[in-house]
């Protein structure tokens, strides 16, 4: 097989907690992620489920390299992130991309949409002035915002499923290898989702873009992914085809989340309120 | 029990006066659970912001209709009036349950804030705590001595609930009580819900752009676009066999365990804004059967169809599934 695009070897991450109870307590190590190998291949789709607190946006956060891992290390195209500097880091950087879940917070609020898009098109690809301009209106277009209507248009004049469109365009921009999305489509009305869906999956198609997907939704993971990680509490309990995995889960929590899924079956109300009533702790 | 009439709302924007929501009707009865489905900008929330008169800006006012609570109709009570209304007879719950929980404060005072503003101190206490333990959330008396901070997503929700029905209102309305939760917590949630409509025989008004949410806790749904209801059924029919194309094509929309990136579906275009509405069917310019001279010329009315439910779709019925024309 090929050699990775990123890859997680036994990553670890500890976070001190301070006990409130004494105040020369020793300081306790929470393990929020334990000893996680992940590999990502060009063009394939990587999903990450797991409850808040599972550990599974701290594992983006290192794969992105902004978080060092306490133990273990990630790889960017075989060589260790930690190690590269000049070029190399600059090529990672630009690479490896990231959609948060949470784009209005990661926008600039003085910055028009255009301005956001064309930054990395300037930054990182060194395009000049009159291509970006062009390349803007590309990627707006893309992701499904008219350029007229919105290139000249600040954040908070846009929806929520609008922003995160911009966010990402954005990512779009650095022509990536990977992405590293958290919840990138939750926030999409049904009927835009599906077709921020059909885009990113055209792009695996003709650039081999690789994505890790953080997320809940596993209409979502169908959808897209090839393989599915499925975390608890900081370590992988659960991993495989996606398929195979969602057709026989054999871990508790999977198993709790395919059955939380709504499903559009009204038919399902009834044994679900019988649950709710039976389910009333004494 | 509430009935909404042909409510309208209105944002003077400059010297324009957008109307965001034209003509919407619905209502609610005690025990039941009414879904009012819809995209971003369909003004769903903007309808429900009319019924507590609380809207997010100044600018956005109720411009016609009527709002009957109980026998009472709710327009041009006087400030103090809603007040009495918000709270005690109507509670609400909103998307993101942190923004709405005062940090500094331990939970179960704020849920005996409910209490103690519309001057209910007598017991307060052993009201949070039977409230609380009401809410499934385990060792009550520990959980209410917490700041919103040592509390999960999903057991801020649960307090805001809590605060929600403290004076035992007959209606809650719930705005994406769920968006921002975990699948699996929202389905705790969810349930909840459904115990408390119960239980309580409380009406829910529940505002979702989750099909999937409102397939399995409601029992009618109005599914609105661009301000307007567009279809209305109980909500086994309306996901068996809707008859609107836009209702049509949002249930095509939805993931399901076939969906695959290359098939999926998706409704052309984009909702129209307040500045921009087409004439006639709000939907036409996106409508796969849309029909010139038929649907581009005056607005549709919501008609009641033979076998329950009401569509605004001069051409519903003709087709099954109006995006791949199957008669």
């Amino acid at each position: 097989m090929s050699t990775p695009i990123l890859e997680a070897r036994s990553v670890s991450q500890l976070f001190p907690i301070r006990s409130r109870q004494r105040l020369f307590a020793r300081t306790v190590m929470q393990r929020a992620v334990d000893g996680i190998s992940v590999s990502i291949h060009p063009g394939e789709v990587v999903a990450l489920v797991g409850e808040s607190g599972s550990g599974k946006s701290t594992l983006g956060r290192m794969l992105l390299g902004l978080l060092p891992p306490s133990e273990g290390s990630i790889h960017f195209r075989g060589e260790p992130v930690a190690g590269l500097s000049g070029d190399a880091a600059r090529r990672f950087r630009r690479e490896v991309q990231v959609v948060f879940q949470d784009t209005g917070a990661s926008l600039n609020p003085r910055h028009t949409i255009g301005q956001s898009v064309a930054l990395p098109l300037q930054h990182n690809l060194r395009l000049p002035a009159g291509e970006v301009g062009r390349r803007v209106d590309t990627l707006l277009d893309q992701v499904g915002l008219a350029p007229a209507r919105f290139r000249e248009r600040l954040p908070h004049e846009l929806s929520g499923g609008q922003r995160q469109r911009v966010g990402i365009a954005r990512a779009l921009a650095s022509e990536p290898s990977v992405i590293i999305a958290d919840e990138p489509v939750s926030a999409l009305d049904v009927s835009v989702r599906a077709q921020v869906l059909e885009l990113l999956d055209r792009l695996r198609r003709q650039r081999q873009l690789a994505y890790l997907f953080i997320t809940h939704d596993l209409g979502v993971v169908r959808a897209l992914a090839d393989r599915v990680l499925v975390m608890q509490g900081g370590q992988l309990v659960e991993s495989g085809e996606v398929d195979a995995l969602l057709t026989s889960p054999q871990h508790a929590y999977t198993q709790r989340l395919l059955a939380a899924t709504p499903v559009p079956d009204p038919a399902r109300q009834a044994q679900r309120l019988a649950q709710a009533l039976a389910g009333r702790p004494a | 029990m509430l009935e909404v009439r042909d409510l309208s709302v209105e944002i003077a924007a400059g010297r324009e006066k957008l109307r965001v929501v034209e003509g919407v009707s619905f209502s609610v009865g005690r025990g039941e659970a009414v879904g009012l489905v819809g995209e971003s900008g369909s003004g769903k929330s903007m309808s429900a912001f009319a019924i507590l008169n609380l809207f997010p800006s100044p600018h956005a006012r109720i411009a016609g209709g009527d709002i009957w609570l109980e026998g009472r109709n709710l327009r041009g009570l006087s400030a103090r009036e809603w007040r009495g209304v918000r709270g005690a007879q109507i509670g609400m719950v909103f998307q993101d349950p942190s923004s709405y929980l005062d940090p500094l404060i331990p939970v179960g005072r704020q849920v005996a804030e409910t209490l103690r503003a519309h001057g209910r101190n007598e017991g307060a206490e052993a009201r949070v705590l039977e409230l609380l333990d009401l809410m499934e959330l385990p060792s009550p008396a520990e959980v209410a001595r917490k700041y919103p901070h040592e509390l999960s997503g999903g057991m801020r929700q649960r307090i805001l609930i809590a605060a929600a029905l403290a004076l035992r209102p007959a209606l809650l309305i719930a705005d994406e009580p769920t968006t921002a939760l975990d699948v699996t917590v929202q389905a705790g949630i969810l349930d909840l819900l459904t115990r408390l409509r119960v239980e309580l025989d409380l009406g829910i008004l529940l505002i979702t752009h989750d099909l999937g949410v409102v397939a399995e806790t409601c029992q009618q749904v109005h599914v609105m676009y661009a301000g307007t209801i567009v279809e209305q059924n109980e909500v086994g029919a309306l996901f068996r066999q809707p008859r609107h194309p836009y209702s049509q094509g949002l249930l095509g929309s939805m993931l399901g365990p076939d969906s695959r990136a290359g098939n999926l579906f998706s409704i052309p275009g984009s909702v129209p804004g307040a500045r921009d509405m087409p004439a006639g069917c709000r939907f036409h310019p996106r409508c796969p059967i849309f029909q010139p001279g038929l649907c581009d010329t005056g607005e549709p009315a919501l008609v009641d169809r033979t076998g329950g439910g009401s569509d605004r779709c001069r051409r519903s019925g003709e087709f099954d599934n109006a995006w791949r024309r199957t008669a």
